[in-house]
């Protein structure tokens, strides 16, 4: 074996391994009887039981999970409509508005949520859900605008044309043919807003009122205080739920390129 | 079937003006062909027909209908594509089928309809394909059935056969003729290539600069140029300039070329003492390689000598200018590099045209 082909081997493989071991390894341990990750194995469900039982955990993941899905359909159809009109439209302040997107993905969340924090305070808007929920599409609304642009960039326009000379009005070509060419960019800008809320914990814990918190926020505590291996099982969950939504999504659609 | 008029066409883009008063009448079941090179205006004129460009002044009527205010999908026309534009998500069939399906026409009609479409263009069996799996010259044909099936008003083609290489291009170029005389549609299409323009048309017209320099049945056209630049435009030609020496009786004007020599040929327009240019096509000369000069009659030198198999290309040096010339290659062998020849036309091959 040549020496560059090998070192790309060991490349690969170190990435592999200091990306999906770590994972794998905390998989392993919730399945494991000890509370204090003791050794040697010893197969148990124990802590998805207690899992079961943890309200507060579970309130926290009712909260994630909704703040997540009513920020993915509000972030990715604005987002969208950004994106359309960035594409299409020539209009005063674009090139600005076009850089304005940026600095949101690169500023430090921690910067974003204290302003964010001292924001609301000062227009009146109590800490909740729906300031956590406002921070989030906030956020996500950048990613969608990028992702779903990147598609548009690529967008055939006179297969647009030819619908309108074939006698199919704007809403129909739309539909029929826009909408579906689409669909790729606007689900991976979907992926995206929804991931960013689901991940979201330093905005989350800025506008989340006592007793009110999210499921990364509620991990948060509950590594401070000390914790079982039910966190374990609970990352399991998420990651297990996460990759199946991707590799599901990726299935049908190819993102990037053509389909 | 029906007639497209335009009317005192104008468009500009800025300062530039796309179309600079353009005004012609495309006849019931015409296979019409725009020419020019790019920026001319032809395709900003294809586009305002279609609708996609709306004029800052003048009209374009179908059917003597002004239709400055109707959207392009209410326009009941057919276009095909550059790059054919086929719908990538939809199959063959439902490219096809698109067109009727926004018109809310019954399933089985549609179903009739394509299938006919497809048999019309040839390519019964690949309804179930995507535009993917097919060639260049299935992918046009399926634009071209889609374009037709709705039964439009007129077919307008932008550059259709452009990504086409050349022997498939000259197998459309029969296929599309075929198709357009079967359907008797209207055709207005617009090119870059002189020679499928003058192959499909019945008439053609040259653009620059967003205006028409000449219009008519293309042999008409390229035979008896008026320009300089549609002379050079649509095919080669030599230009040679001279003035006016004497008015013959026999309607000739004997003129004298400013490379030397005298040609004799029938003028539209022009008095003794004043100057005009001729336009002669590198075709029309004859090489000698003996012979004496004379009126229509010059000697040069043979500067170079292209071979292309059915014919053969030389340039030749006649006093201070180089004039091009085609011979067919009857005999063998050719005149070779440094020879002095006689290169010699008749009057009425020599044109006169407009600087």
């Amino acid at each position: 074996m040549k020496i560059g082909p090998a070192l790309l081997t060991v490349h690969l493989w170190l990435v592999l391994v200091f990306l999906y071991v770590p994972i794998l390894v905390m998989a392993v341990l919730g399945f494991n009887a000890s509370p204090l990750y003791a050794l040697p194995f010893q197969f148990d469900l124990v802590w998805y039981k207690a899992l079961a039982g943890n309200a507060k955990l579970i309130d926290a993941g009712i909260n994630s999970i909704g703040i997540a899905i009513v920020n993915t359909a509000i972030a990715t159809a604005l987002g969208t409509m950004a994106a359309l009109a960035f594409a299409r439209y020539k209009f005063r302040g674009q090139t600005i508005l076009q850089l304005l997107l940026f600095p949101p993905v690169a500023i430090p969340w921690l910067v974003i949520g204290t302003s964010m924090l001292v924001f609301f305070f000062w227009i009146d808007i109590k800490r909740g859900l729906f300031a956590i929920l406002l921070g989030h599409v906030a956020l996500s609304l950048p990613y969608v605008i990028v992702v779903v642009g990147a598609r548009l960039a690529t967008f055939p326009r006179a297969v647009e044309e030819a619908a309108a000379t074939l006698g199919a009005t704007p809403w129909q070509t739309f539909r029929r043919v826009t909408a579906p060419l689409l669909a790729p960019g606007v689900i991976g800008g979907a992926l995206f807003a929804f991931a960013v809320s689901f991940d979201q914990f330093v905005i989350s814990y800025f506008l989340a009122p006592p007793g009110i918190t999210t499921l990364p926020v509620e991990i948060y505590g509950a590594i401070r205080k000390g914790f079982t291996p039910e966190i374990n099982a609970i990352s399991t969950i998420i990651i297990v739920v996460s990759m199946g939504a991707l590799l599901l999504t990726a299935r049908f659609y190819r993102f990037g390129g053509e389909r | 079937m029906s007639t497209v008029a335009v009317t005192d066409a104008v468009k500009k883009y800025g300062a530039v003006a796309a179309l600079d008063g353009v005004t012609m009448t495309f006849r019931e079941g015409e296979f019409f062909g725009l020419l020019g090179p790019s920026g001319s205006g032809k395709t900003t004129l294809l586009r305002a027909i279609a609708g996609f460009v709306s004029l800052d002044r003048g009209q374009v009527l179908i059917d003597g209908k002004d239709v400055s205010g109707v959207p392009v999908h209410a326009r009941d026309i057919g276009m095909m594509f550059q790059n054919y534009a086929l719908f990538p998500h939809m199959s063959v069939a439902e490219n096809v089928a698109f067109g009727l399906e926004v018109r809310g026409r019954p399933r089985e009609e549609v179903a009739d309809r394509v299938k006919a479409a497809l048999a019309m263009v040839r390519l019964g069996g690949l309804e179930q394909r995507r535009p993917k799996q097919l060639s260049g010259g299935q992918q046009q044909r399926v634009a071209l059935a889609r374009a037709l099936v709705t039964r439009p008003k007129v077919l307008l083609l932008d550059e259709p056969l452009g990504a086409l290489d050349k022997h498939l291009r000259q197998e459309m170029q029969v296929e599309l003729r075929r198709i357009q005389r079967q359907v008797g549609i209207t055709t207005i299409f617009v090119t870059h290539d002189q020679e499928e323009a003058l192959t499909l048309s019945d008439r053609i017209a040259i653009f620059d600069s967003g205006r028409i320099i000449q219009e008519g049945a293309p042999m008409a056209v390229y035979e008896r140029p008026v320009t300089k630049f549609a002379a050079g435009f649509l095919g080669e030609a030599n230009f040679l300039q001279g003035s006016v020496a004497a008015r013959e009786p026999n309607g000739l004007a004997r003129i004298a070329l400013q490379i030397g020599g005298d040609a004799s040929c029938r003028l539209s327009d022009g008095q003794v003492g004043q100057t005009v240019l001729l336009a002669l096509r590198p075709e029309k000369i004859t090489l000698g390689e003996g012979g004496h000069a004379g009126v229509n009659a010059l000697r040069g030198k043979v500067l170079d000598v292209v071979f292309s198999g059915n014919s053969t290309t030389y340039r030749i040096s006649v006093g201070d200018q180089v004039m091009i010339l085609f011979r067919q290659n009857l005999a063998q062998g050719t005149v070779a590099p440094g020879s002095d020849v006689l290169v010699s036309w008749s009057p009425e091959h020599l044109v006169q045209v407009t600087p």
